[in-house]
């Protein structure tokens, strides 16, 4: 399936539902990687929106990239909770280990305050860590 | 050989819950996935016949099973941090497994749903007055008055929005409520939607809860038939932070930016879409199924300091020993719950700070930790209690550093609509690495022979520091809302009680050393 059938689908699996918008970015950008300026015009046009409107949303969220990234992604929370358990000390080793090739990105928070330092890599979860369990997070990715 | 129950909420799992799981599996005993009792630094919780074993590794089932394991910590229901709580929303926590309607109906589910549809809309609304149960997710509005005003809006569309967006660091109870008993909080949705006459509801949670968005899909499904003729649907959220400001959220599910709009109209005549909408946070929805229960409302309005009334979900987290949920009646202080109750610094090193209510809350000295946990105290003492995270650093925190992370948050979440917050976020972190670096040197343009007004000399670190102070003022009184209003909060009471930090103390008069 190429691109365009892709989009359609996505944009159909919403149709009739209020405020579809949220709902088909998130697809998007899991299933095709990002929402670049063809996705924009194509949701634009189908939702009866301007490319204003729908690229102001996208680069409103966080969650939204107009480039894709094929790189393995970590994320790590640097939020206060996490900050007192000490991630600001892993942060130059985890660099260090993700060099060029796995993204490295900062969340504010993944609700394990307790248990911290804390990464995300896609839908898992991981607590406690220490300098050499998150090197061995960003290398397994 | 009796069942063996371990929770599989997103924190134990993080922490090995399944790996562990699934070797008790391998050993061949029955394994029950339950929600978690919520003392973390136990997590992974291993449950056989009440008896509790944690933190449980993989190299611990062997020991576990035949009784011999030094992982015991006794009957988890006689444990000294559960027994002294008074768990009413969290009363299932560890209990049940959450996607089970039958443990559900078992623990008393249901039973306020059914007392809201007999005794009706204005009496349900009246007892959820009278218990006094106070917005948990913020900024404490009586929910029962807010319910009224949508019941009394006319109109042929209303909703009921439950705001999981949970973002402040230091909290998880909501996360914990949607994975640990989902069906709580859409009885809850669903006595508020009867009671002000809305048909569909949606609750928006933030898309870092990816466990949570799934169990609450499921138990959805699962309990169709007991809420209709009123729908409800999940809605993720994007990554902005601003989206738990409740009219930034409802632009979010309408399919905009998340931009905060100005109030008046109040959501309550004018939400989502243009309709009257109930906005309330998950504790709050929760708390409603027990309230609404025949005897809940006067039980929970006993519960409490003056105008707290009932008891709130408290979440103790960062640097202690023993962090987790701890749910108790208001006017407990800051002392009992970092020493009796967290133990201490998990480090072992002093305690040197507590920031309560999130990244908009103030950084709270040893000194004030006499302070009881009641709204209007909290703000009496410009702090707040915000959705009750209780963040613990030890002596090494420089609260330089987290003054300007809340700048640097604030910043970086702001949706830009009032300047203020937009600019002043970004200027305010220049000016703390000003203060910090001891005030800066003359510039270009003060430099230039025509400027004959400028300053002669540079700015020292006291100026800088009055132009911080001036800059909060501008942020607190003319934000919009309360990220650009309460950021201040963090940034001041860091400097105000840890002026060492900024290196506020001994300085040079300024920058040219005059
Ligand atoms: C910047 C900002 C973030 C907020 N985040 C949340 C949040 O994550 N969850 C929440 O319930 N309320 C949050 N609030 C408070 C909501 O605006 C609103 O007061 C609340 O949802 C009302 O529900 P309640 O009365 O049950 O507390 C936030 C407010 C602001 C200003
Ligand atoms: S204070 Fe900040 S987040 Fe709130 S409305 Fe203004 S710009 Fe938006
Ligand atoms: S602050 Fe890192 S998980 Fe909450």
């Amino acid at each position: 399936m190429n691109r365009e059938q892709a989009l359609g689908e996505i944009i159909a699996r919403h149709a009739g539902r209020e405020g579809p918008l949220l709902p088909i970015l998130h697809d998007v950008q899991r299933e095709l990687g990002c929402v670049d300026d063809a996705v924009e015009a194509t949701i634009a046009a189908e939702l009866n929106l301007s490319r204003a409107e729908v690229h102001g949303v996208v680069s409103f969220y966080h969650d939204f990239h107009a480039e894709a990234d094929d790189r393995p992604e970590v994320q790590v929370c640097r939020a206060e909770a996490c900050k007192a358990r000490g991630v600001e000390a892993l942060i130059a080793g985890a660099e260090a280990a993700a060099g060029t090739r796995v993204r490295l990105s900062t969340v504010y928070c993944l609700g394990l305050c307790s248990v911290g330092p804390n990464a995300r890599v896609g839908d898992r979860l991981h607590a406690r860590l220490d300098t050499g369990s998150l090197k061995r997070l960003i290398e397994s990715v | 050989m009796s069942v063996v129950r371990i929770s599989d909420d997103a924190l134990a799992r993080a922490c090995g819950a399944d790996e562990l799981a699934a070797a008790f599996t391998r050993a061949g005993a029955e394994v029950e996935r339950v929600s978690s009792w919520g003392m973390h630094w136990l997590e992974p919780l291993v449950e056989v016949s009440g008896v509790g074993y944690g933190p449980a590794t993989i190299d611990d089932v062997a020991a576990i099973l035949d009784g011999s394991s030094d992982k015991a910590i006794g009957r988890i229901d006689q444990h000294p941090f559960i027994v002294n709580q008074q768990r009413l929303t969290f009363a299932r926590a560890g209990r049940t497994r959450p996607l089970s309607l039958e443990d559900y109906a078992a623990t008393g589910g249901w039973q306020g749903l059914e007392r809201a549809r007999a005794i009706g809309p204005e009496k349900t609304i009246e007892e959820v007055i009278t218990s006094g149960l106070r917005g948990r997710g913020g900024a404490g509005f009586p929910a029962g008055i807010k319910w009224q005003t949508v019941a009394k809006a006319a109109a042929a569309r209303k909703y009921v929005v439950c705001n999981a967006d949970e973002g402040d660091s230091g909290t998880f109870a909501d996360r914990m409520l949607m994975e640990g008993d989902p069906f709580a909080i859409i009885e809850g949705m669903a006595i508020a939607a009867h009671a002000v006459g809305a048909h569909h509801g949606y609750i928006y949670v933030r898309s870092e809860y990816p466990d949570a968005i799934g169990t609450l899909e499921a138990a959805i499904a699962l309990s169709a038939s007991k809420v209709a003729p009123f729908e409800l649907e999940v809605r993720a959220g994007a990554g902005a932070y601003v989206c738990g400001e409740e009219t930034s959220l409802l632009n979010s599910l309408e399919g905009k930016r998340g931009e905060v709009r100005a109030k008046p109209p109040l959501p309550a005549l004018k939400g989502l879409f243009g309709c009257p909408t109930v906005v309330n946070n998950v504790l709050t929805l929760t708390a409603i199924p027990h309230i609404v229960a025949e005897g809940g409302a006067e039980e929970y309005a006993r519960l409490g300091i003056d105008r707290s009334r009932g008891t709130k979900p408290i979440q103790i987290a960062g640097n202690v020993r023993h962090g987790g949920l701890y749910e108790t009646a208001f006017g407990i202080t800051l002392r009992e719950l970092v020493y009796d109750i967290g133990g201490g610094t998990a480090s072992g090193r002093p305690v040197k700070a507590v920031q309560v209510g999130g990244p908009l809350g103030a950084y709270i000295h040893p000194d004030q930790f006499d302070l009881p946990f009641d709204y209007e105290a909290y703000a009496a003492a410009d702090a707040l209690i915000g959705h009750g995270g209780v963040v613990v650093f030890d002596d090494t925190a420089d609260m330089a550093d987290m003054a300007r992370f809340a700048l640097e948050f604030c910043a970086a979440e702001s949706c830009g609509k009032c300047t203020p917050c937009r600019i002043g976020a970004v200027r305010g972190v220049e000016i703390v690495d000003r203060i910090r670096a001891g005030g800066r040197g003359r510039d270009r343009v003060e430099s230039l022979p025509q400027m004959h007004n400028a300053a002669k000399a540079g700015r020292g670190r006291r100026e800088q520091v009055a132009l911080l102070e001036d800059l909060c003022d501008t942020m607190k009184y003319g934000s919009l809302c309360a990220l650009g209003g309460f950021t201040p909060y963090p940034v001041l009471s860091a400097l105000r009680h840890w002026p060492a930090d900024f290196g506020h103390s001994g300085e040079p008069e300024n920058a040219d050393g005059i």
